[in-house]
């Protein structure tokens, strides 16, 4: 016998279901993963590799000016999604330790500079145009690429904030224990390879753009296609792609596990929980799972690059795109069917 | 002192006056609740249980709003009252969506918002608007930490439970059954 | 038409009117600490609520210019400092945007709701000309009132003045009537309002179709609340799982229009197992033998199929009345207008309370006292040429109030003699008389009908004239002399000015006077001067009464155990378990039971009933209010539902078995009530267009009572003999 629960109360956003946050914070996290993911494998490469072998243009110069650009956007998304917004600046008054909100406002703070100081270390070589313009930017990079050291630290912070971010974006939700679908940890690295994979896919995807002409994918985006462009000078190198690709599809890999692993969890977990996983698997929000973030997001990319790999296809921007849309949809699935998810389910009436 | 707040759901006949009285005490604007009236019904007709109650913000002892709270605007007052400083808030709705009883929600001016077990009036030794106004007596207030108070007595008295327990929260509004 | 004894209330000794003002000062204290928050800028004005009859006393605070809120009177017996939730959203009533602002005359047909804007000068010429006129041709006989509250006063004043007796209220013919007619019959007296129930010191409490906690008068609710705490025995009839019946020992799920049949197996069971009061019963019955006589018949085995309550269930709860008696409490409802044996239902629910001796006994019905207030001294009235049109040769012999149907009646018809114009003061008669079409009808063959109110209802959307009144929070008003317990007299003064052209009705009906001519009439020429007067006239302190809001009288023994008279105004001068009025008039003697038709196969019984947030039709464009309660649903039995398709939260109309068919209203498919009849609450799916905020929401039952029953005893009219199919509708 069902419980009849009834409610006189009606506050918007609140009832019948929790809706308070619109399309404004997915696409916040979205990029948030998405920085967090070009930032550590920006450092990755600073720190790893030579500075002659480096062809750091797409990794180190495109890759964090591009993320400067989508974390700008991604903050005015998360301050369009601000109701009291004059009072914005109360985050940076204080730091509140148990807040994931607070620790992030905190380290986007951090980011920038970071991500700022990776792009500058190779934009000369990367960009000549600019560099021509302005010598200051010659001289930064010089002087950085001049001490090893900083060079090594540079990567390093991006590494740690980058790992720090991508967390965070799934760290924001899990702490929020009254909504099921997110009160687990997991959420924290699978958000941080969700990222670092659709940091890979963006990246190749620029790369893609970039092939010499009849190369190029018939479908490619005008938009990524004048930004890679933009940097005139020396073509990019190509021989970076496999290595994004074989590095996209560990991550595309992982993350897959921690679906299945959280998903596991919900469903062996208390009924709140089971009915929350319901949500995703079979319930409302299934079709999107299961089409845009499992089977097109997850395993159709995982199978072109694994062809790509093995040199049996050409490269294409499709994985790219398929990893984006899949990682943006996550996002919103994971906001939105989390909102609805509740330890108790009120069937409002009129 | 730990103020909490006793409703006997016995009593209760679920005709909102204290969704009323908060209304007009408090200002709360047209089309928002502070506190509201949930009719459970279990069992088959013609024996189903009904328990009515009348419910708001719970002033947790371990409130998620609280510690999601990213400037410090949401805080445990005297008393354990969670309050929210309406200049500090930003608006961000980590403390809606923290919150197991949906108990707040986004005031039209921007800020957060909830019951505030209507402190202005404590302070001056009143009672809640809503408790001062129950026709049936349904509702008692007062300081659990004092073993004499009228809760305290009830609570040892009477069959009691708080909403969602499990949601580990230690709620502090109790229904007595 | 038998004599009644004259209320044995209204017999106050002077020298109790003396100890009032004593009583009343020495709670002078307690009301000045009372409700004060000692914040500044702050003031405080009390008065007495209106939203509904009650009439609780209330602290209105008032900060910055503004009504900031309303808080119960703690000196008012009624209230003990607590409103109900329409008392404390009173608030809502003095900003509602869609209030009446100003004086309108219609401009097109009638129903059209268009108008224009009219100064009072032209609308109350306008008005007293048409009266004139009727006048002249028809007889001041022709003009009618409908009244409601406490507002009413001076209006029918005025239309007493003006020489017409046709003034009635939906409040006898539509609601309480059967059961003061069934009471009287019995006891010979009234049960009043309040009603003289002993609610909080019942030890078992038995509600027939009584549904406390959503019927929200305050006093009943609060004793409601204290018995219900004490863990009093608690006895719910009702085809609906109320509220009360959530707290219930024993709910019984009686097929609708079947209520006789259990109170009589009830008696049945009370008499042949000796389990009622032979002491009480012997000393006061009247024919109890003749009545046991014709009792024989109806056992709890009859009853079975009648009611669908088993007989042991019927036993069980007649034992458990018989074990608390006389502290049980059969409480005789307020609504009874239900199947057309109500008088006869009321009475068989007077004769069991009979039975348990609780009449005049405590924790049953206690005797009310009253202060004595004398009335102001007017001219007296003009002799009417002609008697009350309502009840034309006296056809309900046991009505004791004028019939608002029987004035619809007659205007329908020009029988026994035409009326031709209607005063209606703050009742929505097209939402309370039952079948709108014959009101409509009516409004059609008058020449005036003017409609006095605050929102523009469905009634003023027909009217020639509407008059804006301010609400109470605005205005005096008659005192309030109260029948109650505890005896006392209540003011209801201004705690704010009208925000625009509204009056109040003194103002107005002293004014329409001027017009009539009939300035004489009005002594008077303001309402404190008035009150002042009558005030005066009491003994009491008129300054004591403004700073208080209230005076209040000596008690007086309320049982028969602490020495009020047991007396009773029947013929026989005791409880007349067997009604020789009835007898002689052709009636029974003691109630028999008809079994209810039955409706269309496949259709639901249409119920409706009160939610506790709103007050008839009249408060749903009350933004606070409404807030609380925007629209209501249908309640279908949530297995009904299932076969139907429908799930909680779906839209559906309504169609009756006259093929009329209501809004779309959400369903609460619901495990609390019966799978043979719906559920509506009253006063939604307002089509008056003035009614902004409140048009089209939820359904309205009122559109639905096609048909209804005439009470042959008294005139009332049953509602509950419609029914009803659900179809789906669109979204809205």
């Amino acid at each position: 016998m069902p419980i009849e629960l009834t409610t006189t109360r009606h506050n918007p956003g609140i009832d019948p279901t929790l809706h308070v946050w619109g399309w404004e914070i997915p696409v916040y996290l979205f990029l948030g993963g998405l920085v967090a993911g070009l930032m550590i494998i920006a450092g990755v490469r600073l720190v790893l590799v030579q500075p002659r072998e480096r062809q750091a243009m797409v990794c180190c110069t495109i890759g964090p000016l591009v993320g400067l650009t989508l974390l700008s956007l991604g903050m005015l998304a998360l301050f369009l999604d601000l109701s009291h917004k004059l009072y914005v600046w109360r985050l940076y008054l204080t730091f509140q330790i148990t807040s994931p909100m607070s620790w992030g406002s905190w380290i986007l703070l951090l980011v920038y500079p970071a991500l700022l100081a990776n792009a500058l270390t190779h934009l000369p070589e990367a960009i000549p145009s600019v560099a021509r313009r302005f010598h200051a930017f010659v001289a930064i990079s010089d002087f950085i690429l001049a001490r090893p050291r900083v060079v090594i630290g540079i990567g390093l912070a991006n590494i740690v904030v980058g790992v720090a971010l991508g967390l965070y974006t799934g760290i924001l939700l899990s702490a929020l224990p009254a909504r099921p679908l997110w009160n687990t940890a997991i959420l924290g690295p699978l958000f941080l390879f969700s990222g670092l994979s659709t940091a890979a896919a963006l990246l190749h995807g620029i790369l893609v753009l970039s092939f010499k002409d009849g190369e190029r994918p018939a479908f490619a985006d005008f938009l990524l296609s004048s930004l890679a462009r933009w940097s005139e000078g020396r073509a990019p190198d190509t021989r970076i792609a496999p290595l994004l690709t074989q590095a996209d599809n560990s991550f595309l890999t992982v993350e897959l596990g921690l679906l299945i692993l959280f998903l596991l969890g919900m469903v062996s977990s208390t009924a709140a929980s089971q009915q929350a996983a319901a949500l995703l698997l079979t319930g409302p929000y299934a079709a999107p799972f299961w089409v845009l973030v499992i089977g097109s997001g997850i395993l159709a990319p995982l199978t072109l690059q694994y062809l790509e790999l093995q040199n049996r296809i050409r490269h294409t921007l499709a994985p790219a795109v398929l990893v984006l849309v899949g990682g943006l949809t996550l996002r919103f699935i994971l906001v939105f069917a989390g909102q609805e998810s509740h330890w108790a389910r009120v069937a409002s009436l009129p | 002192m730990r103020y909490v707040m006793v409703i006997d759901t016995r009593r209760c006949v679920g005709c909102m006056d204290c969704v009323v009285a908060c209304k007009t005490e408090n200002n709360v604007p047209e089309g928002y609740n502070r506190d509201w009236i949930t009719e459970e019904v279990r069992g088959a007709y013609p024996q189903p249980r009904l328990e009515i109650r009348s419910e708001r913000c719970n002033h947790c002892a371990r409130p998620p709003c609280v510690s999601c709270c990213p400037t410090g605007a949401s805080r445990v007052h005297r008393g354990g009252v969670v309050l929210v400083a309406h200049r500090q808030c930003i608006g961000c709705k980590a403390c809606l969506a923290a919150c197991p009883y949906d108990a707040r929600f986004t005031h039209p001016d921007g800020y957060a918002d909830k019951c505030t077990f209507c402190h202005h009036r404590v302070d001056q030794g009143q009672l809640p608007a809503c408790v001062s106004v129950c026709p049936t007596h349904c509702m008692h207030f007062g300081d659990l930490d004092n073993p004499e108070s009228e809760v305290s007595r009830l609570l040892r008295s009477r069959a009691h439970h708080a909403l969602l327990p499990e949601a580990g929260c230690q709620p502090h509004v109790f229904y007595l059954t | 038409m038998p004599e009644l004894s004259r209320r044995r209330f209204l017999k106050i000794s002077s020298a109790s009117i003396v100890t009032a003002g004593a009583a009343g000062s020495s709670l002078a204290a307690l009301a000045r600490t009372s409700g004060a928050t000692g914040e500044s800028g702050l003031r405080q004005v009390p008065t007495f609520c209106d939203i509904c009859f009650w009439k609780c006393g209330c602290i209105a605070t008032v900060r910055e210019g503004r009504l900031w809120k309303l808080e119960g009177n703690p000196l008012d017996p009624l209230c003990r400092g607590r409103l109900c939730p329409r008392g404390t959203g009173g608030v809502g009533a003095l900003t509602d945007p869609d209030r009446l602002r100003t004086p309108l005359i219609r401009t097109q047909e009638r129903g059209a709701e268009k108008w224009k804007e009219a100064t009072w000068e032209e609308a109350l010429t306008h008005i007293a000309e048409k009266m004139k006129k009727i006048a002249a041709t028809h007889g001041p006989e022709a003009m009618a009132l409908f009244s409601h509250g406490i507002g009413g006063t001076f209006l029918k004043h005025t239309l007493k003045a003006f020489g017409s007796p046709n003034i009635a209220a939906p409040s006898f013919a539509q609601c309480r009537g059967p059961r003061d007619v069934g009471f009287r019959l019995t006891f010979g007296e009234d049960i009043g309002s309040p009603e003289r129930t002993d609610i909080e010191n019942a030890q078992c409490l038995v509600l027939i179709g009584s549904h406390l906690g959503e019927n929200m008068h305050n006093t009943q609710v609060q004793e409601f609340a204290t018995a219900v705490g004490r863990g009093a025995s608690l006895i719910v009839v009702d085809p609906r799982f109320s509220v009360a019946a959530g707290k219930a020992k024993y709910y019984l799920p009686i097929k609708p229009g079947t209520d006789l049949a259990l109170i009589l197996a009830w008696m049945n069971v009370l008499v042949t197992e000796k389990l009622y009061d032979v002491e009480y019963v012997t000393k006061h019955g009247h024919g109890f033998e003749a009545f046991v006589a014709a009792l024989a018949p109806w056992t709890p085995e009859w009853a079975y199929p009648e009611t669908g309550i088993n007989p042991a269930l019927i036993r069980a709860t007649a034992r458990e009345m018989a074990r608390y008696r006389p502290a049980t409490l059969v409480h005789p409802g307020r609504h009874t207008n239900w199947y057309g044996d109500d008088a006869q239902r009321s009475r068989a629910l007077a004769l069991l309370n009979a039975l348990l001796g609780s009449w005049g006994r405590k924790g049953g019905f206690y005797a009310p006292s009253t202060m004595a207030v004398p009335d102001y001294p007017y001219p007296e009235y003009p002799k009417a040429k002609r008697p009350k049109v309502d009840n034309p040769d006296h056809k309900y012999r046991f009505a004791h109030e004028t019939l608002t149907t029987g004035i619809r009646e007659a205007t329908l018809t020009g029988q026994p003699y035409p009326i031709k114009g209607w005063l209606v003061y703050a009742t929505n008669l097209l939402q309370a008389l039952p079948s709108e079409a014959e009101t409509i009808r009516a409004i059609q063959q008058l020449d005036l009908l003017v409609v006095i109110d605050v929102v523009p209802s469905e009634t003023a959307g027909w009217a020639d004239v509407v008059l804006p009144e301010s609400t109470y929070l605005e205005r005096h008003d008659e005192l309030n002399v109260e029948v109650f317990k505890e005896p006392f007299v209540a003011l209801r003064q201004p705690v704010i000015a009208s925000p625009h052209d509204q009056k109040p009705n003194w103002w107005i009906a002293r004014q329409l006077a001027v017009k009539l001519g009939l300035e004489s009439y009005y002594p008077w020429k303001d309402i404190e001067e008035y009150l002042g007067a009558r005030v005066k006239e009491a003994g009491l302190d008129f300054a004591e009464l403004k700073k208080h809001g209230l005076i209040r009288g000596p008690r007086e023994p309320l049982y028969f155990e602490d020495g009020a008279p047991a007396e009773f105004g029947t013929p026989s001068g005791k409880i007349e378990f067997y009604s020789n009025q009835l007898q002689q008039a052709g009636f029974d003697p003691v109630p028999k039971f008809t079994r209810p038709e039955a409706g269309p196969p496949g259709s639901f019984r249409l119920l409706f009933g009160r939610a506790p947030v709103h007050t008839f039709s009249r408060t749903h464009t009350n933004r606070v209010l409404s807030d609380m309660m925007s629209e209501n649903a249908v309640w279908v039995n949530a297995a009904a539902a299932r076969r139907l398709g429908l799930k909680s939260g779906d839209r559906v109309r309504l169609r009756n078995q006259d093929g009329v068919l209501s809004h779309a209203v959400g369903v609460k498919a619901t495990e609390r009530i019966r799978p043979d009849c719906v559920y509506l609450v009253h006063g939604f799916g307002h089509t008056a267009r003035g009614l902004r905020h409140a048009f089209g929401k939820g359904a309205s039952d009122a559109q639905l009572i096609t048909r209804y029953k005439v009470d042959p005893l008294m005139g009332g009219t049953a509602m509950n003999v419609n029914f009803v199919t659900l179809e789906p509708a669109e979204r809205a």
